[in-house]
């Protein structure tokens, strides 16, 4: 089990300049850019040392104000135990789009149709990117902020 | 017929094709309204693809609206059959991030429940489970023990299903007077009736014969789908919470993690079935010495977390709950996700399923032990 | 003479004393036809509300208790339900296929309880290839269980059929085979010769264990016969809705309802009466004052108590064992049950030839 400096350390070996951060968080944070975001997934895994095979939990978070949306994806490793979170912002909100990480951990497949279905990030090589809850013909998504709903949704 | 001899037209129409099927959104093995589209060739199955949302309520979506109280309550609906475990991760959340520290009393108190919950949404999986392969029975069995721990949740907190028991801080009230009379009595009578589960399912060679070595989920597999629970237990990967991250009272108890090796339906049977004699090993730790404390810890009438991020898991009946906030310091959270468990493990049925026939099918999605409500949210 | 015999010779001499010998015989005809399809109503009836009260015994609960004394009337008034409810099919159904599977079922099986005799001279007719015609009749029920697959347009209720084909067909061996195996000891195929021959001892305690094994697989090839539990793979409630009859409502629902009862009838009752000597008292070969005794109770109450006796096990089976596999079911059928009726029926022929059986 690494604690969070070995975890950061052997990461920095590989990627150069990204921003950590372990306040406000029960585990250790980085944002990665998207351009990087399939290559630093391969790395998490396959890496001997970090093997973060475990993909437990990937969110989507809209930011309005800095006009994008984040995808934050949190990892264990089975064997060694350690956990980290990684982060991936888009470069627009309004057409976000990001890399498919199915490939890599098979969960995300599933959990990626879920935020394109709520948040519409389209991810690019997803091998089935459907709506998952919603139907086909569904008009925006509910969990981007600016949503509005005046039949189904009431607004305190 | 166009020329030729008789057999020749026959011989080149014949040919087989694959077909899809609807196995639900109502039918009598998905346990509520999942949709599973299937592509079958004959009787064996070539692909599932899973259909959901028929019961989305976008509870995120309620919860960046409501304040945290309000938000226990809507967890109740997700897990159903572990509602009570539910609303202990959001709490244990709230607890954490504004640093209450709760008495060991109610500690105990929600762990005791909390594994009584965890027998009794095993005891439904086990009536279902028989169900399922055919052995109706079960149903009837398992609901008749799963019946007392609904009277003792009733009489513990007026629900029997969606208990809404834990509140921020604490419990919504103390326990009754004869709660340990009756759960000891609950657990004398359910230990006779363990053994006869396994004298009328586990051993019936029929079982045997339509579980073992069907669906068989590997290691490897389980983890890249991120499945938790008895169904990644099944498997041989150690992933109990309760274990590797304790909370509550679990770090007082001793109790071992039921780990198989094949990964195979009847394995993931086994698990479930042994871990309810666990549930009442832990249960029987707790009920002689439930500590004196306090039963709630004083919170503000409207609370705010810290600006921040929180994330709390608990081991529900079906696996691992995550629940992940993030707080901009308001009265709602800016995001919350449930990392629910049903829905990674639902993911890998296309993997294990394919190649099986419609029988070990029904076999299969029900040792996954699926709550829909839990996977649409 | 037996009671039953000296009715039945009352009536015949009673009606001949009306009319002449050839409308009585079509009256008699007549007569028997409604007797049995009186018996045929109740007795579904009957074994209905049996299972169900058995059923809810099975399962720690009370099961219908409310209508009549007993609940006795519950099935009546369900029966009643299912007549007066609107037939609601699909509109893409072959409707005149649709329409007509449910009297194959319902009428094989009504020819098939014809042969069997329930008391001395107690039978519809009685002929001398009464097996080989037991046989042959229950098969067309499997036709119905087809063509209502096929008419339904339902792919549930599709494989539901096809598995019901293969299964029926496989299992007919078995019970074909095993009835053979007792026809060694007899000599008979007409019903009333079986019956006749067990006055000293029931077939099975004459065939030793050849007989005993040949009671087990019918047993087992009966209940495959009769889909039901556990191999009721054909319904698989769990995995195909209801199977073949998804897409059936009201009295035709009712018909195939009555149908699946009625064969688990005819199952048990061949069973009781080729093995266990149907309505002939318990008789043991030199102790004639017991055997006199035995005789005091009617053969009739023997035939019906030995049939319930079976049917009795085979509701004890569904409420107990898990469903096999369609692929398990096929393989107990041609690896194990058929190889060993071969074996058996050799054993069996040996031991006639030896004159070794009682």
């Amino acid at each position: 089990m690494l604690d969070n400096a070995a975890i950061k350390n052997i990461i920095l070996n590989q990627f150069e300049g990204l921003t950590f951060q372990e306040e406000d968080s029960p585990f250790l944070n980085v944002w990665i850019p998207p351009v990087q975001l399939k290559e630093f997934g391969r790395f998490l895994r396959d890496n001997r040392e970090l093997n973060f095979d475990f993909l437990f939990c990937v969110t989507g978070v809209d930011w309005p104000k800095e006009a994008t949306l984040e995808v934050v994806y949190h990892l264990r490793s089975v064997q060694h135990g350690h956990q980290m979170v990684f982060r991936c912002k888009t470069g627009s909100r309004d057409h976000p789009e990001l890399d498919s990480l199915s490939e890599v951990w098979p969960t995300a497949h599933l959990h990626e149709r879920e935020i394109y279905d709520l948040f519409g990030i389209k991810f690019k090589g997803h091998s089935n990117l459907k709506r998952l809850f919603l139907d086909e013909n569904w008009e925006g998504h509910p969990l981007l902020k600016d949503y509005e709903d005046k039949v189904n949704l009431i607004v305190k | 017929m166009k020329s030729g001899t008789l057999f020749d037209p026959i011989e080149q129409d014949l040919h087989t094709d694959e077909y899809k099927i609807n196995m639900g959104p109502q039918h009598p093995a998905t346990h509520g309204v999942l949709r599973l589209i299937l592509t079958i060739d004959g009787e064996v199955i070539k692909h599932v693809e899973p259909d959901l949302g028929y019961i989305h309520r976008s509870i995120e979506k309620i919860c960046e609206r409501d304040n945290y109280r309000q938000i226990v309550h809507l967890t109740d609906r997700m897990d159903y059959l572990s509602s009570h475990i539910n609303n202990e991760a959001v709490c244990l959340l709230i607890e954490n991030a504004l640093e209450i520290e709760v008495s060991d009393r109610v500690k105990v108190i929600r762990t005791i429940i909390a594994e009584l919950t965890r027998i009794s949404s095993h005891l439904l999986w086990w009536g279902v489970m028989g169900m399922d392969v055919g052995a109706l029975t079960t149903f009837m069995y398992g609901f008749r023990e799963r019946e007392m721990i609904n009277d003792i949740f009733e009489n513990t907190c007026g629900a029997r299903l969606t208990m809404n028991y834990n509140v921020p801080g604490g419990l919504m009230w103390d326990i009754y007077k004869d709660f340990v009379k009756d759960t000891k009595a609950f657990l004398r009578h359910f230990v006779t009736k363990l053994k006869e589960y396994n004298d009328l399912l586990t051993d019936n060679v029929i079982f045997r014969k339509r579980t073992e070595g069907v669906g068989i989920l590997s290691k490897e597999t389980a983890i890249s789908y991120g499945v938790t629970g008895p169904t990644l237990r099944g498997s041989g990967v150690s992933c109990d919470i309760r274990k590797l991250f304790p909370y509550s009272a679990y770090d007082k108890v001793q109790f071992d993690e039921i780990l198989m090796k094949g990964g195979d339906t009847f394995d993931r049977y086994l698990v479930r079935m042994k871990e309810m004699e666990q549930s009442v090993s832990i249960i029987e730790q707790l009920i002689d010495n439930i500590p004196e404390g306090s039963i709630l810890e004083k919170t503000r009438a409207v609370i705010k977390l810290p600006p921040g991020e929180f994330y709390q898991r608990v081991e529900t009946a079906r696996g691992e709950l995550g629940v992940y906030v993030i707080s901009d310091g308001k009265k709602s959270p800016y995001r919350m996700k449930f990392r629910s468990p049903g829905f990674s493990n639902l993911s890998v049925i296309n993997e294990i399923a394919v190649g099986h026939k419609i029988g070990d099918f029904v076999a299969i999605i029900s040792t996954l032990d699926l709550v829909i409500p839990d996977i649409d949210r | 003479m037996h009671g039953t015999e000296r009715f039945t010779a009352t009536v015949h001499e009673w009606l001949l004393s009306i009319f002449t010998a050839g409308t009585t015989h079509f009256v008699e005809m007549v007569l028997i036809g409604l007797a049995y399809l009186g018996f045929f109503a109740i007795a579904g009836l009957a074994l209905v509300y049996l299972e169900r009260r058995i059923a809810a015994f099975f399962q720690v609960r009370l099961g219908p208790n409310r209508v009549g004394p007993q609940g006795m009337f519950q099935t009546l008034a369900d029966a009643l339900k299912l007549v007066a409810k609107e037939p609601i099919g699909t509109k893409k159904a072959d409707s005149f296929l649709y329409s007509l599977a449910p009297y194959f079922l319902i009428i094989s099986s009504l020819m098939a309880i014809s042969v069997i005799p329930m008391g001395a001279g107690f039978s519809g007719f009685d002929i001398d290839v009464g097996v080989f015609f037991l046989i042959a009749v229950s098969s067309i029920g499997v036709l119905g269980i087809l063509i209502a697959g096929w008419g339904s347009y339902n792919k549930y209720a599709l494989i539901g059929a096809l598995r019901s084909g293969a299964q029926m067909i496989s299992y007919e061996l078995s019970v074909g085979l095993s009835l053979l195996t007792m026809i060694l000891l007899v000599g008979s195929l007409r019903f009333s010769d079986i019956v006749q021959s067990q006055s000293d001892y029931w077939l099975i305690f004459k065939g030793h264990i050849p007989a005993l094994i040949a009671f087990i697989i019918f047993i087992i090839s009966g209940t495959a016969e009769s889909n039901r539990t556990p191999f009721d793979l054909v319904e698989a409630e769990s995995e195909l809705g209801a199977g073949f009859h998804s897409e059936y409502s009201g009295i035709q629902f009712a018909f195939f309802f009555l149908s699946e009862f009625i064969n688990m009838f005819i199952i048990s009752a061949v069973a009781a009466t080729v093995f266990w000597g149907g309505w002939m008292p318990l008789h043991l070969g030199g102790f004639s004052g017991f055997n006199q005794t035995m005789d005091y109770i009617p053969g009739p109450i023997w035939f019906l108590g030995k049939t319930g006796v079976i049917i009795f096990l085979m509701m004890w089976f569904r409420w107990t064992f898990p469903r096999l596999r369609i692929d398990q079911l096929m393989k107990l059928e041609w690896k194990y049950l058929l190889p060993l009726n071969l074996i058996n029926i050799l054993i069996m022929a040996f031991v006639v030839w030896m004159g070794w059986h009682l």
